[in-house]
């Protein structure tokens, strides 16, 4: 090859250069996805369908939808919207995740941003975008402080997030002075309730916030550089990436994706309860993102597919309430679904269940 | 003063630090009654945390402990209370299964290869739920033996006084404290953390050691439950959220590394009182309201891990100067 290349003349070798960059172009590395991305997302989507199934069995009216004053109303609109602070969550928790660390904190972050956004509201001379900026930038100084201790002081994730987890539902029931803080503002509850186009203002800010953070992965090399990081820190500080502000940069994300989780939540409720805003939303997030197929290791993830997860968790629940068994069953199913749904993410699992079906099979055949 | 144990030091010197303080500025906080108090006050969570602590040892987390100590409390509180078992008789029955559970989640990890953190998330929710399913109302306890146990204890000097409960903790840390540093069992618990590869290479039974080791974890956290049975008689399926946190935070308070291979038993129950040493002030104290008390807690943990990290870090660097 390197023969033929050096006998060739300048414009055939102009032209293979072409080629080669065009070539090079197109194998392009492609942060968040991978060569077999079809299986990563068959087994997410499987899950979510069969749950969808389940729900059309126990209530024939289950993908109905009805328009009604400007908007799209239906169970399947119900869950996407219910869905949508915690798939904030998870978009930021991903991030974090990528790099190998987790975030305990944003469940705390959210009422701290909520509490925020409701005792300006009831101060009353402030603008609604100046609270929704204060209220984000609020979550972004929580992230900074998560990825200031992580980053640069060297603490494990779990523990420094886990700070702001205890301190700051402390910091939010100080900003309430321990009450839940109401208020009446139809412009800024229309954040929670409200709709755009049809559709719930909150699955509309997921989107947005999937979109910009997808453009931000894909089109910079932010996301080659978290999946770096998350593979091996080390190895990609001696390549020259800044592994320290990479991390940082993640949990400052995180932060923000909290703090518009926050926002939804506060303008849903109409007010701010320090004590239950988010409570172990965390760990719905953390668990949307393995549902995912995430590696809890680092380097691997996809928001779309946390997104999905958010999506299962919520569908689940739904189907619980629809299936109309008692309240008290609800932890129990959703344990044993999300362990179903990680056995099947488990290669093992799925070619043990291969061999029972066609153990099965052969024994059909012979009888 | 060799490096390995130098966090363990640090430690113990931020509790001597911390219990001066209170001494310095509270009449009666340097007497046998805050320690006792300190020990039966914190009971469940040590106990808890020396399960936790095992695990971490390993490379593992587990998230379950909370729910399990809900589960086993509401499971005591109904054997006892409405199927009228002896109480011996139902812990006899708790325990094990407990840690067959362990057992279970252990295996999901081992052969499937399945992260902890997610699989004992699962089982965290499945405890719970069992617990909820059990009773959503919380469960009184009412029996002779259970009196008996209040009534017996070491009576101390300076009104300090050790209750069956710290008697019984006391002797689980001695029983744990054998186990990790002085059995077969304990140093393939720390071969596991190290690296698992190479563990599996040197002949460590990797398998039987990862299951018994959330089965013991499991199983601590049920003892913890029972314990904490004790100390409210009764059974609730709401209680102990958050314990897991609790005890993961002492165990890195006390010096052990989350990524495994490096800790020690004792260095979890410096973490303990520790812990229990900020609520003791903050309880002394006592004009701060509920929510200052979560920031200073809060704020602690930061200032103690940080202080740790920083001096072990410029210890770290003057003995490699040094050598």
């Amino acid at each position: 090859m390197t023969n033929e290349a050096t006998i060739l003349n300048s414009t055939q070798s102009d032209q293979l250069k072409a080629e080669q960059l065009k070539a090079a172009r197109q194998a392009r590395y492609s942060p968040g996805q991978s060569a077999h991305q079809f299986s990563l997302y068959l087994y997410p989507l499987l899950a979510l369908a069969l749950l969808l199934l389940v729900n059309v069995l126990l209530d024939p009216q289950f993908f109905s939808l009805q328009w009604q004053d400007g908007r799209l109303y239906g169970p399947l609109i119900d869950i996407v919207n219910r869905s949508a602070p915690v798939a904030l969550l998870a978009i930021g928790m991903s991030l974090v995740i990528a790099t190998g660390g987790i975030d305990l904190s944003v469940g705390a972050v959210m009422a701290i941003c909520g509490a925020v956004c409701a005792n300006l509201l009831v101060l009353g001379d402030w603008s609604i975008p100046a609270v929704i900026g204060l209220a984000v930038l609020t979550g972004l100084a929580c992230g900074l402080v998560n990825g200031f201790m992580v980053s640069y002081l060297g603490i494990q994730p779990i523990v420094a997030t886990l700070v702001l987890m205890v301190a700051g539902r402390g910091v939010a029931q100080l900003l309430n002075q321990g009450q839940i803080v109401t208020f009446q503002n139809p412009d800024f509850a229309a954040l929670g309730s409200g709709s755009f186009l049809g559709l719930p203002v909150p699955v509309w800010l997921v989107l947005l916030a999937l979109l910009i953070m997808q453009l931000l992965l894909k089109r910079t090399a932010l996301g080659l550089f978290i999946e770096a990081v998350g593979c091996n820190a080390k190895a990609s500080r001696y390549l020259g990436i800044d592994d320290r502000g990479i991390k940082l940069t993640v949990y400052l994300l995180a932060g923000g994706c909290a703090a518009l989780a926050g926002i939804i939540a506060t303008a849903d409720i109409q007010g701010s309860d320090a004590n239950n805003a988010g409570l172990w939303l965390e760990l719905d997030a953390i668990l949307a993102v393995v549902i995912g197929g995430a590696a809890l290791t680092g380097g691997r993830f996809s928001l779309p597919r946390a997104v999905i997860g958010v999506l299962i968790i919520q569908a689940l629940s739904t189907t619980i309430v629809v299936s109309g068994l008692p309240a008290k069953f609800n932890l129990l199913i959703k344990a044993l679904v999300i362990l179903l749904v990680l056995m099947l993410q488990s290669e093992l699992f799925r070619n043990q269940l291969k061999a029972l079906f066609s153990f099965n099979k052969l024994r059909g055949g012979k009888a | 003063m060799s490096r390995t144990y130098l966090p363990l030091w640090i430690t113990f010197a931020l509790v001597l630090l911390m219990f001066g303080a209170g001494a310095s500025q509270f009449d009666g906080f340097a007497s046998l009654r805050v320690v006792t108090n300190l020990i039966s006050d914190n009971a469940f969570l040590l106990v808890t945390a020396l399960g936790m602590t095992l695990v971490i040892l390993s490379g593992g987390i587990d998230l379950s402990v909370g729910s399990v100590i809900a589960l086993s409390g509401v499971a005591a509180a109904l054997l006892i209370g409405p199927y009228q078992w002896h109480p011996l008789v139902a812990f006899a029955v708790i325990l094990p299964c407990a840690a067959l559970f362990g057992a279970g989640m252990g295996a999901l990890i081992q052969y499937y290869q399945l992260q902890p953190f997610i699989v004992t998330l699962a089982g965290m929710f499945l405890a719970r739920g069992v617990a909820t399913l059990l009773s959503e109302e919380s469960v009184a306890i009412e029996h002779p033996f259970y009196d008996a146990v209040a009534e017996f204890g070491l009576e101390l000097p300076d009104g300090g006084w050790l209750g069956a409960t710290s008697l019984l903790t006391i002797a689980l840390v001695l029983l744990m404290l054998v186990l990790t540093h002085y059995s077969r069992f304990g140093s393939y618990v720390y071969a596991l953390g190290g690296n698992s590869q190479s563990a599996q290479l040197m002949g460590v039974p990797v398998a039987r050691t990862t299951i018994l080791l959330y089965a013991s974890s499991s199983m601590l956290a049920a003892m913890a439950g029972i314990i904490f049975s004790f100390y409210t008689y009764s059974g609730y399926a709401l209680s102990a959220v958050g314990v897991e946190l609790d005890a993961i935070a002492a165990v890195v308070i006390g010096g052990t590394l989350l990524t495994g291979g490096s800790g020690f038993i004792i260095g979890t129950v410096l973490g303990v009182l520790l812990m229990g040493l900020i609520q003791t002030y903050i309880n002394f104290d006592g004009s701060l309201s509920s929510w200052w008390s979560k920031i200073v807690i809060g704020g602690l943990l930061f200032f103690f891990i940080a202080l740790q990290k920083l001096l072990s870090k410029q210890w770290q660097s003057k003995a490699g100067g040094k050598a």
